[in-house]
């Protein structure tokens, strides 16, 4: 095999990459994988406890509240991010100019980092100077501007709203070129056949972007179960500790109170919860090369 | 904007969607102004931020706070570039950081999408699934051992060492790309080298690597934005204030001094931080959206 490979001039050319996703990706695995099962801290230890951290992580009440969390926060978000995105793209699908340039503005946060639009929306939700709050009163929707950070279903919602303004072109910019690729022949037929516009858009366009709306899911999902710089920013984890996500809860662990072990081991957990969606992605989004 | 519509359409194929969409006169006017709802709706944070950022810091912090200044002033921008360092050292770290991390993704992924797509070679597949490692494995779970390794070796805390972790996240959207783009390079043009002589490499930087610019863009583009807009690993490398990029920064001007959150500087510091993405999206608008529906998806 080796001299076969080394005889391969193709192989030359993919062998630093690979090398580089060996040392910066799956050596790192490995490492991770034994450090779960030690008690290293940032400060020294390393001893060898075997499947301790992850006995202790099955009785860790904060983790599972952190992971319940972040399930709740991902079914509460991917229903609107999926419906109101593929809104959008039959709304901006049509190349006109205004619908074009509608198109272009919805996608315009998704190249904004993600850091500078949680402190954005950190300002607007501020109770005593953010505009969304004036706004809110000003449209009669509160009576007197809303605290959201201190309690956990606010925070979660205010994350949610500021996340969907974000993340919301991405979605839409990949439905809108599902429906452009879908054959004009098939819309005319329907057009023929005296469907109205919803039906069309019931029985021929949502049919046809199913793949691209399960992929869409998908991406989707990965991103909302490994959610961490809008809360950090926003809620701090915030009331008592109810809006940490895993990925926050662990970053809490490693970094804040340096155990990496544990910190290890709820990692190796996230993974293998993630891997799930993530392997379903690359085998469906390499299925079919078409789109 | 126009652009991005052109990237993704096929003019015919996207005929019967307009028709679709039931274009009599009232329902015309409708649509049109619900798109300008939308785009309102979504341009309003950018706005209010940028006006906030121009109030004068009293009015900036004024409650309830004024839809339009009554004042202008550049204070909270001065106050922003002459934050603890200075904004030029953080954004000087975060320039050298994409630049690496630009510099260090091309390196690998040009010679390996072209590898895989002009060779053959034995088990290419399973290369393959291993260059998509990255897709499949957060990298938010392996920041501790790499921040282990890399303080051994004296990455912890370095621009280098992050740019590595940010050449982690872009690995396989680039090198999938890459793949792309070499594949679609018409054959005969590889022969006619090969009868002239030429080995593999001298091919690769005089035939296709011309041919393959956009493609290099396109990777060079996204590489640029995920790095100088990327939050967590920066926030755990990068422990030095004067290391700090630019999104870290921004956290440390919000938390300020005495407690007090100093609300025009912060959304200073917002604008000036997105201001280079949002440029290079008006301008680069058809590699980006290019790029990202042939990556995102595929």
């Amino acid at each position: 095999m080796i001299r076969a490979l080394r005889k391969s001039e193709g192989f030359l050319y993919v062998l630093p990459a690979l090398a580089f996703v060996t040392a910066f990706v799956l050596w790192p695995l490995a490492q991770l994988v034994y450090l779960s099962l030690t008690d290293t801290s940032l400060l020294g230890g390393g001893e060898f406890v075997g499947l301790e951290n992850y006995v202790k992580a099955f009785g860790d009440k904060s983790f599972w509240r952190a992971l319940e969390f972040t399930l709740k926060y991902t079914v509460f978000i991917t229903p609107i991010l999926m419906g109101l995105g593929f809104a959008l793209a039959l709304l901006t699908a049509p190349n006109r100019p205004l619908r074009q340039i509608t198109r272009g503005i919805i996608f315009l946060p998704v190249v904004i980092g993600i850091g500078s639009s949680s402190l954005l929306w950190f300002w607007l939700f501020d109770q005593q100077v953010g505009m969304f709050n004036r706004i809110l009163v000003d449209i009669g929707i509160l009576a007197e501007p809303a605290v959201w950070f201190t309690k956990a279903d606010m925070a979660l919602l205010g994350v949610t709203i500021s996340i969907t303004w974000k993340v919301i072109g991405f979605g839409m910019l990949l439905f809108v070129a599902g429906i452009q690729s879908i054959n004009g022949e098939i819309g005319e037929a329907a057009l023929i056949d005296g469907g109205n516009y919803w039906q069309r858009v019931w029985y021929i366009i949502l049919p046809l972007s199913l793949r691209v709306i399960l992929l869409t899911t998908l991406i989707s999902v990965i991103g909302s179960m490994l959610a961490f710089e809008q809360f950090y920013i926003m809620t701090g984890g915030n009331p008592r500790g109810q809006t940490f996500t895993s990925v926050y809860w662990i970053y809490q662990n490693s970094f804040i109170s340096f155990k990496l072990g544990y910190g290890a081991a709820l990692s190796i957990i996230l993974t293998a919860i993630v891997l799930v969606f993530s392997t379903l992605q690359v085998i469906l989004s390499n299925r079919s090369p078409s789109q | 904007m126009t652009a991005l519509a052109e990237g993704t359409v096929r003019p015919a194929a996207a005929e019967h969607v307009s028709r679709a969409a039931g274009e009599s006169r009232p329902v015309g006017y409708l649509v049109g102004a619900i798109c300008i709802a939308v785009s309102t709706i979504m341009l309003a944070p950018l706005v209010l931020s940028f006006l906030a950022s121009i109030k004068a810091p009293d009015e900036a912090r004024a409650s309830p706070p004024t839809y339009i200044p009554q004042s202008f002033s550049l204070e909270s921008y001065l106050k922003v570039f002459e934050y603890q360092a200075g904004l030029w050292t953080y954004v000087g770290n975060s320039l050298l950081v994409a630049v690496l991390t630009i510099v260090i993704c091309l390196a690998l992924a040009v010679p390996a999408g072209y590898g895989l797509a002009r060779f053959k070679m034995p088990f290419k597949e399973v290369w393959f699934i291993i260059l998509l490692a990255p897709l499949m494995i957060p990298y938010q779970a392996l920041l501790t051992p790499l921040y282990l390794t890399f303080s051994k070796i004296g990455l912890a805390n370095s621009h280098l060492g992050l740019a590595m972790v940010h050449t982690i996240l872009q690995l396989p959207f680039s090198i999938y790309l890459m793949r792309n783009s070499f594949e679609s390079i018409p054959r005969e043009l590889e022969e006619a080298a090969k009868v002239d002589g030429s080995n593999s490499w001298q091919t690769l930087r005089s035939i296709f690597f011309p041919l393959a610019v956009p493609g290099i863009v396109t990777v060079g583009l996204f590489a640029f934005i995920a790095s100088w807009n990327e939050f967590l690993s920066a926030l755990i490398f990068m422990n030095k204030e004067t290391s700090f990029t630019v999104p870290i920064m921004l956290v440390s001007v919000r938390t300020g001094r005495l407690g007090s959150v100093d609300w025009g500087a912060l959304q200073a510091g917002v604008i000036l931080s997105i201001l280079p993405c949002v440029l290079i999206y008006l301008l680069l608008q058809r590699y980006y959206v290019a790029g990202f529906l042939n990556g995102a998806v595929k």
